[in-house]
């Protein structure tokens, strides 16, 4: 089992979800952060004080795979995250070690 | 036919003619009684000032400092209203508005602490001859004034202050400083008491004379110093913005600047917020200026529409600069220059035209938007919620520029002189160079009785109680380590 773990612009969400259940994956975990890669913050100006804002907002999904469904997962998750633009954000690939299903106990594969 | 039958019928007609004619005449001593216009027009006026401080001054303040600290700004603007208004009742109206034996010309005296005299037929003057209001709406529209005016002090130190002092440091401002100064600037004997004493003068001859003039010099001593040196502030901008706005940086550079200013991002956590603080401060504005004037008539409208055009073009003027200057127009510049359109005006009130007030505003915003901005990071202070940069130079912006506007030349309302022809207000001679020197010389004297008063104050406040938090307690937030509350739980 893979951990592919995917930090996009947050307005991709809908369009990411979509494509990612249309390949059958039934769940995933979303979460709200703030990062900066290439992609430069801007000023904010509140009576005289300025600040240099790196930090901007972007969405983290987290779905755990089978090892034979990584790279078309990886795939549809580019392909409809990508606008071209800088700050379009990264996808991690990890290892899962075990996978329990709390509510049947079921485990790894067919925990997912 | 009996004899008495054409007396009687005489009487009759008599009686039909004379009756008329003796109402119509106005008794020279009638105690006038309130007019029910007036009486609910100061009804409104009052709640409307009331509702500029809670919600619209702490939702105004809430809103510009972090969401850690907001429940403390909220806190400390309501809690100031609470007990402020039990002082006012207890002791301060008597020390702001009533005469004060030998210190009058500063402060009054004690004959109505705990309102005693006070009731529920007993009236309080306007500034027309025979026009008079209840009393305890007189005492209820001033002690909102007493309730703003240590509230707005509270933002130039926001975020780093403890919470028992500052409401010790506010029971004795109040008491030392506020009180004082509303005495000096607005106690007089009233229109109608210098009206009664004019007509005696009139009225004498020979030596009695001398014994009236004297006792009309009596009538016309018993007031304020900044009063009697015939200083203009139609709503405070002495009073309340000027003193707070002194008070205000005097304890920013006294408590000394923030955690992490300078360093850290420490941006509005809501100016959704503040925008409506803002919008309600402008709308309570209307009692506040209008209300001033304590009677339902002309010079209210005049103050109504000044409070709106001043406002306006102060927003705009900031509004504008900042966008020529920074190169985008902010909400926070749009509001915060409404708001020292609204200090500005607001001694100017009933005095200037519309026209002069649409001056007034562009050069407020201008100016306070430079000193909020440029001369606020030159010096390098941290008066967090621009307390002295929008009340205490808007105020004295505003101060001057009465002088300058209420001059009927300029579309202005003139002063009234209320003894020359006594029963009414005349107009009286107005020149402009000795208007403005009297309205500087009150602006000093504000600045430094504010200014030295509050020094003293917080020095107290800070060796019985202690004004800072630690510096542990301030990273954390205020709302938890003063009041174990948060404003949010999302």
């Amino acid at each position: 089992m893979k951990l592919i773990t995917a930090i996009i612009k947050p307005f991709k969400l809908e369009e990411v979800r979509t494509a990612l259940t249309d390949l059958g994956l039934q769940g995933m975990t979303v979460t709200e952060v703030k990062g900066y890669g290439r992609q430069k913050g801007h000023t904010e100006i509140y009576r005289g004080a300025e600040y240099a804002v790196s930090f901007l907002p972007k969405v983290k999904i987290e779905v755990v795979v089978p090892s034979a469904d990584v790279d078309k997962t990886v795939d549809a998750i580019v392909k409809a995250a990508k606008t071209g633009q800088i700050g379009d954000g990264k996808i991690f690939v990890s290892t899962v070690e075990h996978t329990v299903r709390i509510r049947t106990g079921e485990t790894d594969d067919n925990a997912l | 036919m009996s004899s008495s039958l054409p007396s009687r019928r005489l009487a009759t007609v008599i009686a039909a003619v004379a009756l008329p004619l003796a109402s119509a005449i106005p008794a020279l001593a009638a105690t006038p009684v309130p007019n029910k216009g007036d009486t609910a027009f100061m009804f409104v006026a009052t709640v409307l000032v009331l509702l500029m401080t809670i919600p619209g001054l702490a939702l105004f303040y809430g809103g510009l400092v972090r969401t850690k600290n907001m429940l403390s700004l909220l806190m400390q603007v309501f809690a100031i209203v609470a007990m402020v208004s039990i002082i006012w009742v207890v002791y301060g109206y008597s020390l702001a508005f009533t005469g004060g034996g030998r210190f009058n010309d500063y402060i009054g005296g004690l004959d109505k602490m705990f309102l005693k005299g006070v009731t529920a037929e007993t009236t309080a003057a306007t500034f027309s001859n025979g026009v008079v209001i209840p009393e305890y709406l007189y005492v209820a529209f001033q002690m909102t004034f007493a309730c703003i005016t240590p509230a707005l002090i509270v933002g130039a130190f926001a975020e780093r202050v403890r919470f028992p002092a500052l409401m010790l440091f506010i029971a004795l401002w109040v008491t030392f400083v506020y009180f004082p100064v509303a005495h000096m600037v607005w106690y007089w004997a009233g229109p109608d008491a210098l009206a009664d004493a004019a007509k005696k003068v009139a009225a004498a001859s020979g030596d009695a004379k001398k014994a009236a003039e004297e006792a009309l010099a009596a009538v016309q001593a018993d007031a304020g110093k900044i009063y009697k040196w015939g200083a203009l502030d139609f709503a405070g901008g002495t009073v309340v913005h000027i003193n707070a706005g002194i008070a205000g940086l005097v304890g920013a550079l006294l408590i000394g600047k923030r955690v992490g200013f300078g360093r850290e991002a420490m941006p509005p956590h809501s100016l959704t917020m503040t925008m409506i603080g803002a919008s309600l401060l402008w709308v309570g504005w209307f009692g506040f200026n209008s209300g001033s004037n304590l009677e339902a008539n002309g010079t209210a409208a005049l103050a109504m529409m000044n409070t709106f055009v001043a406002t306006a073009a102060a927003a705009l003027a900031w509004m504008l600069a900042e966008w020529m200057g920074k190169g985008k127009p902010s909400l926070l510049g749009l509001v915060s220059g409404a708001i020292a359109g609204l200090v500005a005006v607001t001694p100017a009130s009933g005095f200037a035209g519309p026209m002069g007030s649409i001056v007034l505003g562009l050069i407020a915003g201008v100016i306070c938007f430079i000193a909020c901005t440029s001369l606020k990071n030159a010096l390098g202070y941290d008066d967090s919620l621009d307390v002295f940069g929008i009340h205490c130079i808007g105020g004295i912006i505003g101060a001057i520029g009465t002088g300058i506007l209420a001059a009927p030349s300029l579309g202005g309302t003139g002063v009234l002189d209320y003894v020359v022809k006594p029963g009414e207000g005349v107009v009286g001679e107005y020149v402009i160079a000795t208007q403005v020197i009297t309205q500087i010389k009150a602006v000093v004297l504000t600045i430094v009785w504010s200014g030295v008063g509050s020094l003293i104050l917080f020095k107290v406040a800070d060796i019985l109680v202690g004004l800072r938090p630690a510096e542990q307690a301030e990273r954390e937030g205020l709302d938890i380590t003063e009041h174990g509350e948060r404003a949010y739980n999302l």
